[in-house]
């Protein structure tokens, strides 16, 4: 039987399945105990402890440039996958092709982490910060590349005509016509792509090399000495940062909606002047 | 004196001057889909200051005629010339004809001022010019308070107009105008045909329109092309389309008609008038004055516009003339017209529309009447496509 008390109950414990782990690991950042799992007091003090640690902020600015430099290659690159896809509806291989782009989504990530580390062992490169960031490349590609493509696929291509029948060169016409329209999906992809490689620890630690230690390996490494608060500090300020990120998309996807329905009302009181 | 067919639009038609060179030439144009055929083996002369209009069915490549010309497809064979110059392999954006597209393809995150600047950016024009042209245009179609506007913030049929004025913008030799009024209701479409007919006339500009509406193409045009799976069945104006089809396919796809097959029992020698055949159907005679090349035994249609049919509840005084007795099987009153639908003893089915020319009737025809439908000689056709 569904009553009103079954529904409530059961919503009350999947998310408190989903979020009890995380209210934990922030309120316990703000322990002033070193001991983890006892609290001892409200205390900022593992906040101040994290940006002294020059190893952790070390590995948090790497983490920073891989995500940005992967995302940002891994968005052109998979936007121009995505625009082949899409656009040249028969060319020799299309469906190898279009396979190719989302087995990186199902193969395990250690695959890929190995078959790209003998990769780079054969050819003789020593792994650091460029050899991470071109492995995160990779496998963040194939998820712009479905993001940018779902968007293409309900692009109107008569836009695109009309451009080029106004004289407008093909290069040009994407820049000035195709690019501004999928542009929300481009972001979409980075973001997406920025965050996947942020968390990314398996790809991460099979081509990494040293000087250029990421923050999920560090902080892996660090517990597996024994979890400090500090961990749970920088776990929390990126819980912050990520809810940041959602709530202001959220917000700028409502006040679309608002113009959209503005827009709407104009359009019909116009009809009528 | 030569009888015309229908009312005469306004002087014009290079396609009777043998010495008139076309302005648009589609050579032999074949037009191939992997196995589907879509444009075969096709010639069309387009003149200039022509409003020409292709009209048929979804599917029977009247779109991808004009998508070649537009410069979007390539044709598979032929070559398609423009003042006498092949233009196979030149870009689109190098061609000089616009397109208004069926969605009208308005470029969402810019202004209507921008949208109609577009093809002029193109083209590298001085800023003021631009201005001044875009005015000009927004002047044309009446949208000079909506210059600011993204497309979104107007009704369909500004919409329409912005497209309209985005097309013209660059002055093009031949404006391409792909199912323009599809998405309008009924009275502005109305509107806007007259409008485009103005605007065309005005600007002494080769417009060729892309249909499937058959009233549109007839309003619009000077010249209708016919389509039917990548074929032209007839080229002419809108009134010999109408008046004198040259087969069954177009006698039935443009208008009502009431076709009868047949076979020729006789012609013009045993009848004594010139021109006339005497059409045998199953107990049915009709003759018919058409200069046809039809000879006696030929299977053929017999061809006539409800409308030219009368309808009386009295046999017609002179019984040689053609006449088809039957009862009243159904009425359409279309407020103009009325359409009767009469049954013969033999189950024989033949339209009649009457126009309501008086708005009291004495003794109306109603269902189940006897009535008889008379048609003089000339008033149908013979049909042997």
């Amino acid at each position: 039987m569904r009553s009103p008390r079954f529904d409530a109950t059961v919503l009350t414990l999947g998310f408190a399945f989903l979020y009890i782990p995380i209210i934990i690991l922030i309120v316990y950042s703000f322990n002033a105990s070193r001991l983890v799992t006892v609290w001892g007091g409200f205390s900022l003090h593992w906040y101040s402890a994290m940006w002294s640690n020059q190893g952790l902020m070390d590995a948090a600015w790497v983490t920073a440039r891989v995500g940005v430099l992967s995302a940002t290659l891994g968005t052109i690159l998979g936007t121009l996958a995505a625009l082949a896809l899409t656009r040249f509806a028969r060319f020799p291989g299309r469906m190898a092709f279009s396979g190719m782009i989302y087995a990186p989504l199902v193969m395990p990530e250690v695959i890929t982490g190995l078959s790209l580390l003998l990769l780079f062992v054969a050819m003789g490169v020593d792994r650091g910060f460029w050899t991470v960031t071109i492995a995160h490349t990779t496998f963040t590609m194939c998820y712009v590349a479905i993001v940018v493509q779902s968007r293409l696929l309900t692009f109107d291509r008569s836009l695109e005509e009309a451009a080029l029948d106004l004289g407008c060169p093909p290069v040009k016409t994407f820049f000035k016509i195709t690019l501004p329209l999928i542009f929300p999906a481009v972001i979409a992809g980075w973001m997406l792509a920025f965050t996947l490689s942020l968390d990314d620890l398996v790809i991460a630690s099979f081509n990494t090399g040293p000087g250029a230690t990421t923050l999920p390996i560090k902080i892996y490494s660090q517990v597996r000495l024994g979890v400090t608060p500090e961990i749970n500090a920088i776990c929390t300020i990126l819980i912050g940062l990520v809810t940041i990120g959602v709530i202001a998309a959220s917000l700028t996807t409502k006040r679309t909606e608002i113009k959209r329905v503005r827009d709407e009302h104009l359009a019909a009181r116009g009809a009528t002047t | 004196m030569a009888k015309s067919l229908g009312p005469v639009k306004r002087k014009f038609s290079p396609w009777t001057d043998p010495n008139a060179v076309p302005f648009i030439r589609f050579e032999n144009i074949t037009k191939r889909f992997g196995d589907f055929v879509a444009v075969d083996n096709l010639t069309l002369d387009i003149y200039e200051r022509e409003f020409f209009s292709l009209l048929g069915p979804s599917g029977c490549g009247k779109t991808t005629l004009m998508r070649m010309l537009a410069g979007f497809e390539e044709p598979t064979e032929g070559r398609i010339l423009l003042q006498g110059q092949d233009i196979s392999g030149v870009p689109p954006y190098r061609r000089p004809t616009n397109m208004m597209f069926q969605s009208y393809a308005l470029f969402p995150h810019m202004s209507v001022e921008k949208n109609i600047a577009f093809g002029l950016e193109q083209d590298n024009m001085p800023k003021g010019e631009i201005n001044a042209r875009v005015q000009e245009m927004l002047k044309l179609v009446k949208l000079e308070q909506f210059a600011k506007r993204k497309p979104n913030q107007l009704s369909g049929g500004q919409r329409q107009r912005v497209a309209l004025a985005r097309s013209l913008a660059k002055r093009p030799k031949v404006l391409l105008l792909d199912e323009p009024l599809g998405a309008l209701d009924k009275k502005l479409r109305e509107e806007t045909q007259f409008e485009l007919m103005d605007l065309q006339q005005t600007l002494g500009m080769t417009f060729l329109i892309v249909t499937h509406d058959q009233e549109e193409a007839m309003t619009v045009s000077d010249r209708i092309a016919v389509m039917d799976k990548g074929i032209i069945m007839q080229v002419a104006t809108p009134a010999e389309i109408y008046e004198a089809p040259n087969s069954r396919y177009v006698a039935d796809f443009i208008g009502d008609i009431n076709i009868i097959e047949g076979t020729i029992a006789d012609t013009t020698s045993a009848l004594g008038a010139p021109g006339t055949v005497k059409i045998e159907s199953d107990g049915l005679s009709i003759a018919v004055d058409q200069g046809s090349q039809a000879v006696k035994g030929d299977q053929v249609a017999f061809a006539i516009r409800p409308e030219k049919v009368r309808i009386s509840q009295d046999a017609p005084a002179d019984p040689s003339v053609n006449s088809f007795y039957g009862e009243v099987w159904d009425i359409g009153y279309l407020g103009d017209f009325s359409l009767f639908i009469v049954r013969s003893k033999d189950g024989r089915f033949m339209r009649a529309a009457q126009a309501n020319v008086s708005r009291l009737v004495d003794r109306p025809i109603t269902f189940e009447d006897m009535v008889w439908l008379t048609w003089p000689r000339d008033a149908g056709l013979v049909l042997t496509r």
